[in-house]
């Protein structure tokens, strides 16, 4: 009997778990080695398990849809810990990925947790990877963004579905795509109040494509519950509405809010304020967390959404041999979509190298996998990133958070230095070098440097701002103790 | 035919971008082609050192002085642009033999004019209070300072502009044009550019320059890596580095070679430099050099064991095999000029090259002698009379 193909996985939400389960179901030796402390990832993010106690149990599962999926997912990945076949790694990250001559891959681990910065750096060899690392809500510069109380649209979701803890009690979500239902309908359930979901897309889009939403009852029927939770909790839906300034002298006290037009400009005079916010969550989409694939060279390309994607075939091998990729990171879509794929990736991972795979084992998969793409470019269509924000910038509006890099600062370096990228403007102006390492200012600076042109010159300046070599801070001991020769 | 400059540089890096400033304020007519925008190349890949202290005595050395000169009196009013600061380097000796090797150094340096005192060990822990107890003495260079490169290399062509100096970018020059056995324009992907001399600034891809005027000008790539922490407080003062790398930086030898140039920087994150090895353009992550600079770093200061990394970037230096640039007329393909291969000190070099190689440009006298740095020292291949 020939050995067992070896499989790391990295990430253990939707796709990950989805592709350890398979790899596993196919034969193979799995590792999977996941940043936070129990599988889930973003979308089954639940509170802290209780030792002895099988996962699932109220409240672990409340806020949560395809919970049951979820189960029998981590069924399959505690039979495996328990059975030998794999090894699953929490709180590890991988700050480094590389593809040796003989094509095996080598990663660098390093542990999530503050307290575990002593921990001697680790290095592991594998026959296939598949990176299903997900993504992060992308940010746009709003003039007091700033402000303690402002956060991202996913923390307040995480801050709910990890910890129980409601992060305002009026809130306002504001941003686009339908990602900032979930958040409204939970906050409601949480007992918190949402002022407003203010959707700055007109929402005509979706009326141009209906054939891609109804191939996908199950997002139809997911929708129909938040708007039905919108109306039960008198959530304010405003379509066309964009949040241009947020105030506040210590934390977040009001935000204005204004109309747009079918350009997508602001419509002189539609202002308006909401007194009394204490918490304003911020969702523009999401990017892709891609880096650990750039690093290997793979082909990319820009998505209809404006994020940076791995291009894969139609079992999701990238362009790097014995590189996978599974869910957000081949495109956003949501997580029965990041399910499919992971379980097509899998099972591609565990394939020995001399067989050819074959459809008719992963078929409904496959069909899945075609009817949620067309889904998400649906959705991106109808939901794109608004433009408004960059004429509403204010000179002193910070862009680059970690190193307080103002806006005036890199239009400045834009039109006296010539910087037009967000390469040249990281150099000139140290927006991008911070501890986030671009991965909140890169979109917003990759638009100001090209003044707004969203072709050739913006994809090619976002596409630099995902080359991050060391995807996760390490601490230089442990690049000082890394072994001589990896051990298998 | 296209009204032409007096000078097209091709090249917006550094070195493109200090000829192009100096040149225009000898009233030269200057255009800068780059193939992308400004500091591209190297220039963006780099560190901003601009050190006495690693120089062994001769014609670099003469024109790390003399640069150093420009960058403080004849640019003394750009300074904070580009955050000029002498911070002074300190070259730290951990071995008894080191040790001596630098008293050595230190005095032939004192006679040619660098300034440079040795600290003992408790002098040295005034200096640098985190040092590792290992260290036994050092060398203080006062005179060495730093730039931030990109800021440099920018503003110097902005300035440039201001003074008459065109600049385009996305303009990769694909061939020289030749009338009469002489360089008088070039072709790129932005069309055609006449020009009384045409000036080779491509750094680390000089020879393809030169290649199209069918000459030999040497310059290959030399790797090096850096590391940058995540911001603190400061900890570190000076440009600290290992009395080793002084040897590093004259040798030959196409293996890895590793000695820690450690500094803080204005934002606070410390970047640990930088890694040496013959390689090509070989862009691959080479986890031995990041290992050995991390090791270097921690031996210098314990205390970035802890201490983060954010990210890691490399660059290609532009070599000679004599580790000399490559600066002036080449009496092989008249018309043409090089100024190039600078190798790891091109952000130091890059104002005296600049003024020099204008004064040249412009027919006068150059404050310095350039002949040790003239391009036909490699070759005497002529150039072969055929239009391009
Ligand atoms: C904060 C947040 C909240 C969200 N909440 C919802 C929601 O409520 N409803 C909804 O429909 N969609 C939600 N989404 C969208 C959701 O991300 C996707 O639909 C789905 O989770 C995608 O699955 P995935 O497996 O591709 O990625 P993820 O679920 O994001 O899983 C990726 C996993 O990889 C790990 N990882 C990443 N990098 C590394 C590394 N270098 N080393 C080790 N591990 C790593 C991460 O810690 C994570 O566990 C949310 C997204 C975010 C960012
Ligand atoms: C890791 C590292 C650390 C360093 N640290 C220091 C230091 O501390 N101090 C110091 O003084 N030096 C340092 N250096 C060296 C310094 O970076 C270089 O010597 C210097 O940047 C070279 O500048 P340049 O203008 O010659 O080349 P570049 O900056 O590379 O500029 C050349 C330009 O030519 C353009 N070009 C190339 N081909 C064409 C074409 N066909 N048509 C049009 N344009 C073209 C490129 O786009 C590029 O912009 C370091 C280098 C490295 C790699």
């Amino acid at each position: 009997m020939s050995q067992k193909i070896h499989v790391a996985v990295i990430g253990a939400g939707p796709a990950g778990l989805a592709a350890a389960a398979n790899a596993l179901a196919h034969g193979a030796q799995v590792t999977c080695i996941d940043a936070n402390d129990q599988p889930g990832g973003q979308y089954w993010r639940h509170r802290l398990e209780q030792p002895g106690r099988q996962p699932g149990v109220q409240p672990d599962s409340t806020g949560h849809h395809d919970w049951k999926t979820y189960l029998s997912l981590r069924a399959a990945f505690d039979a495996g810990i328990a059975a030998g076949t794999l090894a699953y790694l929490p709180n590890t990250q991988v700050w480094m990925a590389q593809q040796r001559e003989d094509e095996r891959i080598t990663l660098q681990l390093t542990s999530a947790t503050a307290a575990g910065t002593q921990a001697p750096a680790s290095t592991l060899t594998a026959d296939r990877l598949v990176v299903a690392t997900g993504a992060y809500d992308r940010q746009i510069p709003i003039p007091g963004w700033d402000l303690p109380g402002v956060m991202t649209a996913g923390a307040v979701q995480a801050l709910i579905k990890g910890q129980g803890v409601l992060a305002g009690q009026r809130i306002v979500l504001a941003g686009t795509g339908p990602f900032l239902l979930p958040v409204a309908s939970n906050v409601a359930h949480a007992g918190g109040s949402v002022l407003a979901i203010c959707e700055s897309a007109d929402l005509s889009g979706w009326l141009k494509n209906l054939k891609a939403p109804l191939a996908v009852p199950a997002k139809g029927i997911e929708g129909a519950e938040y708007i039905w939770d919108l109306l039960r909790h008198r959530i304010p839906y405003k379509r066309s509405t964009v949040i241009t300034a947020i105030h506040g002298a210590e934390k977040v006290e009001a935000v204005s809010i204004a109309r747009t037009d079918k350009t997508g400009a602001v419509i002189a005079g539609s202002e308006e304020r909401i007194e009394n916010v204490d918490c304003v969550g911020l969702g523009f989409g999401f990017t892709t967390q891609l880096e650990l694939l750039t690093a290997f060279g793979v082909a990319t390309h820009m998505d209809v959404d404006g994020s940076l994607v791995a291009d894969v075939d139609e079992f999701q091998l990238t362009s790097g041999a014995n590189v996978l990729a599974a869910g957000e990171v081949t495109g956003i879509g949501g997580a029965a979509l990041a399910v499919a794929e992971g379980t097509v990736a899998g099972y591609r991972a565990a394939l020995g190298s001399g067989q050819a795979p074959q459809q008719s084992e992963v078929a409904k998969e496959l069909k899945t996998i075609s009817r949620h793409r067309a889904f998400a470019r649906a959705m991106h269509q109808a939901h794109q990133v608004p433009d408004y924000w960059s004429g509403n910038l204010e000179e002193d509006t910070v862009v680059c958070r970690c190193e307080e890099v103002t806006a005036g600062e890199i239009i400045q370096a834009r039109d006296e230095l010539k910087a037009v990228d967000a390469r040249s403007i990281k150099s000139t102006t140290r927006a991008g070098m911070g501890w986030c390492q671009g991965r909140v200012c890169g979109y917003a600076a990759s638009c100001l440097a090209t003044c707004g042109d969203k072709h050739e010159a913006f994809a090619q300046s976002v596409a630099n701002t995902y080359k991050r070599p060391v995807s996760i801070p390490v601490p230089l001991g442990e690049i000082a103790d890394l072994e001589d020769s990896p051990k298998e | 035919m296209a009204q032409g400059s007096d000078v097209l540089i091709i090249g917006a890096g550094i070195i493109g971008s200090a000829i192009a400033y100096f040149a225009a304020k000898q009233g030269l007519g200057v255009t800068v082609l780059d193939s992308a925008g400004p500091a591209s190349g190297t220039s963006s890949r780099c560190e901003g050192n601009i050190l006495l202290s690693d120089k062994e005595l001769g014609p670099e050395l003469e024109l790390s002085q003399y640069s150093l000169g420009v960058w403080k009196n004849d640019l003394a009013e750009f300074a904070q642009l580009w955050e000029f600061e002498a911070k002074g380097g300190l070259v730290v000796a951990s071995k008894e033999s080191s040790r001596a090797s630098l008293d050595r150094l230190t005095t032939a340096q004192r006679s040619n004019g660098v300034t440079a005192e040795i600290l003992d060990r408790s002098q040295l822990v005034d200096a640098e209070p985190h040092i590792s107890p290992e260290a036994l003495s050092a060398a203080y260079y006062p005179q060495d300072s730093q730039v931030q490169p990109m800021l440099a290399a920018s503003w110097l062509l902005r300035l440039a502009c201001d003074a008459g100096a065109r600049f385009v970018p996305n303009a990769r020059v694909t061939a020289l044009h030749q009338e009469h056995g002489r360089i008088t324009g070039v072709r790129s992907t932005a069309g055609f550019f006449a020009a009384g001399s045409v000036v080779n600034a491509t750094g680390t891809w000089a020879s393809n320059i030169a290649g199209m005027a069918e000459v030999a000008v040497p310059v290959n790539p030399r790797k090096g890596f850096v590391m940058v922490t995540e911001p603190l407080p400061p900890k570190i003062f000076h440009k600290v580095y290992a009395a080793e790398y002084v040897d590093n930086v004259g040798s030959s030898d196409a293996g890895l070679q590793s000695s820690p140039v450690v500094e803080g920087t204005p934002a606070g994150s410390i970047l640990i430099g930088s890694s040496r090895e013959r390689v090509g353009f070989d862009g691959s992550v080479n986890l031995e050099a990041l290992k050995a600079m991390a090791n270097n770093a921690i031996n210098l200061f314990p205390f970035l064991r802890d201490v983060k990394i954010l990210r890691h970037y490399h660059g290609f230096r532009p070599y000679c095999p004599d580790h000399l640039p490559v600066i002036g007329h080449d009496e092989r393909a008249p018309g043409l000029w090089h100024a190039a291969g600078h190798e790891g000190a091109g952000i130091g070099l890059s104002v005296g090259t600049g003024k020099l190689l204008a004064q040249a440009l412009a027919g006068m006298d150059t404050d310095m002698d350039l002949s040790p740095f003239a391009p036909h020292r490699f070759s005497n291949q002529p150039l072969v009379s055929k239009e391009s």
